[in-house]
């Protein structure tokens, strides 16, 4: 038989050129908010990032004017913010990896049930829930019920949102390890139980904690559910059912404070390193990790 | 079935009476299988692609729970118990599993891969206990030699053959009644082939193999007794040399010719 031949003519390979250079365009033009982004944290925020941001507490508006009109540097830091961020993340990282392994195995092992679908399609629902209706709704649940704004509260607010993340990518790591290590290890006489803890989730480790990563890197910035559940405070607090302050809160706040403005970028600054650390463990994590 | 000459011992350690596996309700791909296992023997089944040998080998060791859709019916003995009458997990200890594709887990350092049934069942041993399995076990598939310098590795830094060999010495060391296995050596190359065939030849004094084969020469080089299956059905189960010379039925002699298969 013959075959049609395949010829590649000059006008062809001007549209691969063309589309080649306008795909390096549009590229191009994507990265510049995130350079133009990058640059005001980084020229901005570096003045104020030093030890202090980490070891005192935010000052008060008052003392921070006191010191801005003697020309002194920001009398203070923003260590409520980070270990409010580390409490209220952290609760929400055990709540949310608990549940989401839990739904994450069941979804991957139940395709094509019915309750599986209902569950699945309601993870995709909350995946696209705005956060602030997240907040509200932990605010109705929460905050109402037990008569305050807590660090409790914002965690769970965080939990839903990290949950749907999790749930996926158990499942998808889950589903995507060969059928054969399941079969190999009930072949053994184990139980269930035992497969899915001690091989499948060991083997599908790099997928989960990445999972886990990425969910973590996009909480860390919310405000908004933060604001009507955690509230904030001004003093350190590790009380689960007190008001607690975070680094986005904490941002939230200078922004409406003419005499803190200035520790908006240090803030940012210190919330971006987090995020790329994050990411980058994220992508170091997925790479060496493969089963 | 007619005449029936197996090479055996004393009594079957592995009875098969009309048993049937079904993927879909009315069709059957085994069907009605009847027949008996001896203590110590190397029984291979052959039969073309899709005759039903996965589905009979993995009846045995109550495989097929993890799939609801598909039904297992008959009567099935091993050792004198019934084994759809047992707990799964029973008789997955009794009944050790080996896959065609070598699967040690992945995770596991080649130490952990020998104890792995002993974790997953969650049975506590003493360190000497456990050196004692993994040194036997893997002096068994004769991997001892090869490995012991390096038993924090992971399984599957080892080459295809000596992870399939890694993956009966995982099988033996719950000190199974029989092993079952599915074209074991189908992916492998043909020295690794060679050195698990001589394995299972030593292995068959300790224990009774089952193994299901595309190979003939194989069949022919390492089993007592064959049986041919076709489209689910037990077509004969003979003394190997029997059968090569002199198959009683129409359907093995066209197959073991090459006519079809
Ligand atoms: N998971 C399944 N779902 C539905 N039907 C199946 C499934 N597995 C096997 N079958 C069917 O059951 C029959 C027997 O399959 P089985 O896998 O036991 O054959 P086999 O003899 O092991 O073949 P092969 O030599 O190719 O491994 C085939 O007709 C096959 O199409
Ligand atoms: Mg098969």
């Amino acid at each position: 038989m013959n075959y049609p031949k395949i010829t590649y003519t000059g006008w062809r390979k001007g549209k691969d050129k063309t589309a080649f250079v306008l795909v390096c365009l549009f590229s191009l033009i994507t990265m510049f908010p995130l350079f133009f982004i990058l640059w005001d944290v980084v020229s901005k925020g570096y003045k104020n990032f030093n030890l202090r941001l980490f070891t005192e507490v935010t000052p008060s508006s008052m003392d921070a004017m006191l010191a801005r009109m003697n020309g002194e540097p920001i009398p203070g830091g923003i260590l409520n913010g980070i270990t409010g961020t580390v409490l209220i993340v952290g609760m929400a990282i055990i709540f949310s990896v608990f549940l989401g392994l839990f739904i994450g195995i069941y979804l991957a092992d139940n395709r094509g049930k019915r309750f599986a679908g209902v569950v699945s399609y309601l993870t995709d629902l909350l995946q696209g829930m705005p956060s602030i209706v997240i907040g509200i709704i932990t605010y109705a649940w929460i905050v109402k019920p037990l008569s305050g704004y807590s660090a409790l509260a914002g965690s769970v607010a965080l939990t839903i949102m990290m949950l749907p993340m999790i749930v996926r990518s158990t499942e998808e790591t889950l589903k995507m390890l060969p059928v054969a290590y399941k079969e190999a290890g009930l072949a053994l006489g184990s139980s269930y139980t035992n497969v899915v803890f001690r091989i499948l989730i060991p083997s599908g480790f790099g997928g989960i904690f990445t999972g886990i990563l990425l969910a973590v890197s996009r909480v860390m910035g919310e405000t908004a559910p933060l604001m009507i559940t955690a509230l904030g405070a001004s003093v350190v607090n590790w009380k689960v059912m007190e008001p607690t302050s975070a680094i986005p809160l904490l941002i939230w706040d200078f922004y409406n404070d003419p005499n803190l403005v200035e520790l908006i970028w240090s803030s940012s600054l210190l919330l971006l390193i987090v995020i790329f650390l994050l990411n980058w463990i994220a992508k170091i994590v997925a790479r060496k990790w493969k089963v | 079935m007619e005449s029936v000459k197996i090479t055996n011992g004393k009594s079957p350690i592995l009875q098969l009476k009309a048993v049937s596996g079904s993927y879909s309700p009315g069709s059957y791909a085994v069907n009605r299988v009847t027949t008996d296992i001896y203590a110590n023997t190397i029984t291979a089944i052959m039969g073309p692609s899709g005759c039903g040998k996965s589905t009979l080998l993995r009846a045995i060791n109550r495989m097929h729970d993890l799939y609801p859709h598909i039904k297992t019916t008959g009567e099935i003995i091993l050792k004198g118990k019934n084994v759809l009458a047992m707990d799964p997990m029973e008789v997955r200890r009794m009944a050790g599993m080996v896959f065609q594709q070598p699967n040690p887990f992945p995770t596991m350092s080649i130490y952990d891969n020998v104890l792995a049934g002993y974790k997953l069942n969650d049975i506590r041993l003493k360190k000497r206990e456990k050196d004692d399995i993994v040194e036997q076990s893997l002096q068994s598939v004769g991997l001892w030699d090869e490995v012991k310098e390096v038993m924090t590795k992971r399984g599957s830094f080892l080459s295809g053959g000596q992870q399939q060999r890694l993956c009966i010495a995982r099988a033996l060391a719950l000190n199974p009644e029989i092993l079952l296995m599915d074209e074991p050596t189908s992916a492998l190359d043909p020295i690794s082939t060679n050195k698990i065939e001589e394995l299972l030849l030593q292995l068959k004094e300790e224990f009774t193999i089952i193994i299901v084969t595309h190979n003939m020469s194989q069949a022919a080089r390492i089993s007592d007794n064959s049986m041919f299956m076709y489209l689910g059905e037990l077509v004969e189960h003979e003394n190997t040399t029997q059968m090569f010379t002199k198959p009683q039925n129409k359907r093995t002699e066209e197959y073991l010719t090459g006519v079809f298969g």
